[in-house]
């Protein structure tokens, strides 16, 4: 069907505030946080009803037309750019949290609901929502379980998957699907597991089941610093080791610290290599017996500069660099990259120094702040959006960082997404079978494949390209079935 | 490995060629749990040992093949274990079988503190599917969003998608101190006391409530364990009583668990209301599992858990046992059939197990 018929068969579905069909309305979808990828999409669609969306996803089946969820548009991946001949759909006005159950310390909630929202209409009941991605003022609960989002108390708290009960969705042809359940597990394959982290290729997302933590009763951070960043890197596979789970381990290196330090006055020691924020929550008791074990820990590893927060306020203030890493990022330089591979703690300190050498070769600065506890690492390239040379120099940098984390026996992406991004990359961190796999366990959610095509599975050819193709004794499987 | 494997996937395409059923079974320990099991055994010891284990990154891999003894054994050498504090349910237990089980113990509905279930402690996969390939899923990071979470699929798949051949766990370290308190109480009072308690920041480890008396182990930093008895009172239980009774529960050889009548496991919301079911009960989980003894109507415990939010499950024993688990809806019914097409076309893994249709 041409596209101006799909255009009127939408206009019929769909009343005129609910649908953005021309170019200037579309532009503020053609990205998600990921802006080096841009794409406008045949039309947008901002449903607000149950029905509405069944309809919209009976009318796309039938027509073989792309859907392309979307939460917040926070998303650092480009899990969410729009399909050229596709449909947007924004998810933004399903945005009411349904019921809180203090009883049974769970939220229900609609996928639009963002997910500071939940820890705010949980708090007077003494509970929150764990995961804390730095974008949760903005970011919406359904971009979460798409993206199976961390934060910085994952080590302790876990991602998405550890802290979501149920997920409601529709699938790709309009039928209505619950995976998991209100209890703690469901009859069946752990359908739930694939769906968190699926980056909008399953299910259209409908409700969420959380669930929410007692808040602690205090919390106290001790501040690090170290002379060299293998010492700080040893430093927490030391803490690990001594049988400690911080509620939040961080690493700010030295030009972060610097970068950040003129911006929030947190008193960063700008002499150290490497700074740890090393964080305790629970009880009173808990805390207290916590802050001295990771004391010891931290001096046992050489640590040349130690700072124990004693009051709310500067434990803070001790966070407030790391938090605003991404603002003040994007004040000293025209446009920053943000990637996000993992690896093993004890190869952290190997890393940071592989990544100062790149920076010597792409002639690009990379002031890094991470979720060191993770091993997950979000190196933020600096560059110039203006400059073709400087932006190509970028996503090679970025991509050598993920080359270089699936080479010390990591991941590509810890909490991102593959999204259009890291599709090349994909490629080598799993062989060709996983990967047709992966298009099988789209096939059996969405067997019409129309939902979110081309995203996290990369097709043959383009491995291919990449120089990343493994194939066995020539042949290449089902080369009948399409690749997308 | 290469001879072992090269036998293995030879052995798995005749069976797809033959569509020859296969019964993955390796020391037999949970052949009570699951649809009736059927087909030629294939046993996976011959695949044992432990890849790697490096403690400060709390995280093990091993062949699927391995006792889930010895597993326990190297960890606890280390003060580290595995979180969901998993049943053997006899000495034959492997890491495979306890993977593919799905089966988590009295520590994965722990408060606060991020314990989590077997399912949410699976790092990494790797599987021989029906079609002869070997495919490796998720890593040995905490951390990693790469492609769908497939390794996660296989905790509690009975064995339907293929034979696990290697796994990797997140592990955690052991609590510092441990602490068990007992109180007499009924099922109302109990269910009550578990709600008001977990929505505080107490370092509940487990409970288990059963002929009147609620029992609540602590887990935690000494002087939080402590301070969290002394506020709570009950009766503080001696530390070797305390470990033999949770033993007992975790492995069902506790004196509530004896005798033939069929065991029902019935998963519902932590807060749910009495069963209010004529039968002799032992809950679990804060509330979110309870056990229920006695013949019964499948279609009557399914509809009770239907109405609470949950689900039930006969766990051991039943006539029949046409149907042990709750039936899908169609929709993820259809789901479910397409994704064992893609792992396993031939149907030969488990046929059955986990459902009569797959």
């Amino acid at each position: 069907m041409a596209s101006a018929q799909i255009l009127d068969g939408l206009r019929r579905l769909l009343p005129p505030d609910c649908l953005l069909t021309d170019a200037e309305d579309t532009r503020p979808f053609e990205c998600d946080g990921l802006t080096l990828i841009r794409q406008q999409p045949l039309a947008v669609a901002l449903p607000r009803t149950h029905e509405q969306l069944v309809q919209l996803l009976r009318f796309c089946h039938a027509h073989g037309l792309p859907v392309v969820p979307r939460g917040a548009g926070t998303g650092l991946a480009g899990s969410a750019v729009p399909h050229p001949q596709g449909l947007l759909l924004s998810m933004a006005r399903f945005d009411r949290i349904i019921s809180m159950d203090a009883r049974s310390r769970t939220a229900v909630v609609q996928p639009g609901v963002r997910n500071l929202a939940i820890s705010e209409a949980a708090k007077p009941h003494g509970l929150y929502y764990a995961p804390d991605p730095s974008s949760q003022i903005a970011c919406s609960i359904g971009g979460n379980v798409a993206e199976n989002s961390g934060g910085v108390h994952c080590l302790k708290y876990g991602l998405t998957l550890h802290n979501v009960l149920a997920v409601r969705a529709l699938t790709s042809q309009g039928e209505e699907v619950h995976f998991g359940s209100g209890a703690l597990d469901a009859p069946g394959l752990d359908l739930l597991a694939l769906m968190i982290g699926s980056e909008g290729m399953l299910a259209v997302i409908t409700q969420v089941t959380v669930r929410l933590m007692p808040l602690p009763r205090l919390a106290r951070c001790i501040m690090a610093s170290f002379a060299d960043v293998e010492h700080a890197g040893n430093a927490v596979a030391a803490l690990i080791a001594a049988g400690i789970i911080p509620a939040g381990l961080e690493m700010l290196d030295q030009q972060a610290a610097q970068l950040v330090e003129p911006f929030v006055n947190a008193g960063y020691d700008l002499d150290a290599a490497a700074i740890l924020l090393c964080e305790s929550d629970g009880t009173p008791e808990e805390v207290q017996d916590e802050i001295l074990a990771m004391r010891a820990v931290l001096q046992g590893a050489g640590a040349t500069r130690l700072q124990i927060s004693d009051s709310e306020a500067q434990r803070l203030r001790f966070w407030s660099g790391r938090k605003n890493a991404f603002p003040a990022a994007g004040r000293a330089a025209p446009a920053y990259y943000c990637t996000d591979g993992t690896i093993p703690r004890r190869h952290i300190g190997r890393m940071l120094k592989a990544i100062q050498a790149m920076q010597q070769r792409y002639g690009l600065q990379c002031p890094n702040v991470f979720h060191a506890g993770d091993g997950n690492l979000h190196p933020l390239v600096l560059f110039d959006d203006g400059d073709p040379d400087s932006v190509a120099r970028a996503e090679a940098f970025g991509a050598e960082i993920l080359e270089e984390s699936l080479r010390l026996g990591g991941s590509i992406t810890g909490e991102h997404g593959v999204g259009m991004e890291k599709l090349n990359q994909m490629c080598t961190q799993f062989e060709r079978g996983a990967l047709d796999a992966f298009a099988g366990v789209k096939g059996a959610f969405d067997p019409a494949g129309i939902l979110n095509p081309g995203k996290v599975i990369p097709t043959l050819h383009r491995c291919a390209e990449y120089g990343r193709v493994r194939v066995s004794g020539g042949q290449v499987p089902h080369p009948e079935l399409p690749r997308f | 490995m290469d001879a072992l494997l090269a036998e293995w996937t030879d052995r798995v395409r005749a069976a797809s060629d033959r569509r020859q059923p296969l019964c993955i079974r390796a020391g037999g320990s949970k052949d009570f749990y699951g649809n009736a099991p059927r087909g030629e055994i294939f046993d996976p010891r011959g695949w044992q040992g432990v890849e790697s284990y490096e403690p400060s990154e709390l995280v093990i891999t091993a062949r699927a093949g391995t006792p889930l003894a010895q597993i326990e054994s190297l960890l606890a050498a280390q003060r580290q274990m595995l979180a969901f504090e998993p049943p053997h349910f006899g000495p034959g237990a492997t890491v495979g079988g306890c993977v593919a089980a799905g089966l988590s113990g009295p520590r994965r509905a722990a408060a606060g503190y991020t314990y989590g279930s077997l399912r949410d402690a699976v790092l990494g996969a790797r599987l021989l599917d029906g079609q002869g390939r070997v495919l490796r899923f998720g890593g040995t990071v905490i951390k990693n969003v790469a492609g769908y979470d497939v390794s996660r699929l296989l905790a509690g798949s009975l064995g339907i998608l293929g034979v696990l051949m290697d796994v990797s766990l997140k592990v955690l370290p052991m609590p510092a101190a441990e602490r068990t308190l007992r109180f007499e109480m009924t099922e109302q009072q109990a269910l009550e006391m578990l709600q008001q308690w977990g929505a505080q920041p107490l370092p509940l480890s487990a409970s288990c409530w059963h002929e009147n008396a609620l029992w609540l182990r602590l887990s935690g930093a000494a002087p939080a364990v402590a301070a969290s008895a002394r506020m709570l009172g009950g009766e503080q239980i001696d530390i070797d009583a305390a470990a033999a009774f949770w033993h007992g529960v975790r492995e069902q050889q506790h004196a509530w668990f004896a005798g033939e009548s069929p065991l029902w496991r019935v998963s519902v919301p932590s807060a749910a209301q009495p069963l209010n079911v004529d039968a002799p009960q032992l809950i679990e989980w804060g509330g979110a599992l309870r056990w229920l003894r006695g013949q019964r109507s499948a279609d009557q415990i399914r509809e009770r858990a239907r109405q609470l939010g949950g689900h039930a499950t006969l766990f051991r024993g039943g006539e029949g046992k046409s149907q042990v688990f709750t039936p899908l809806s169609a929709p993820l019914l259809a789901i479910h059939r397409r994704l064992k097409q893609e792992f396993d076309p031939a149907g030969i893994f488990n046929p059955g197990r986990l459902y009569a249709e797959l």
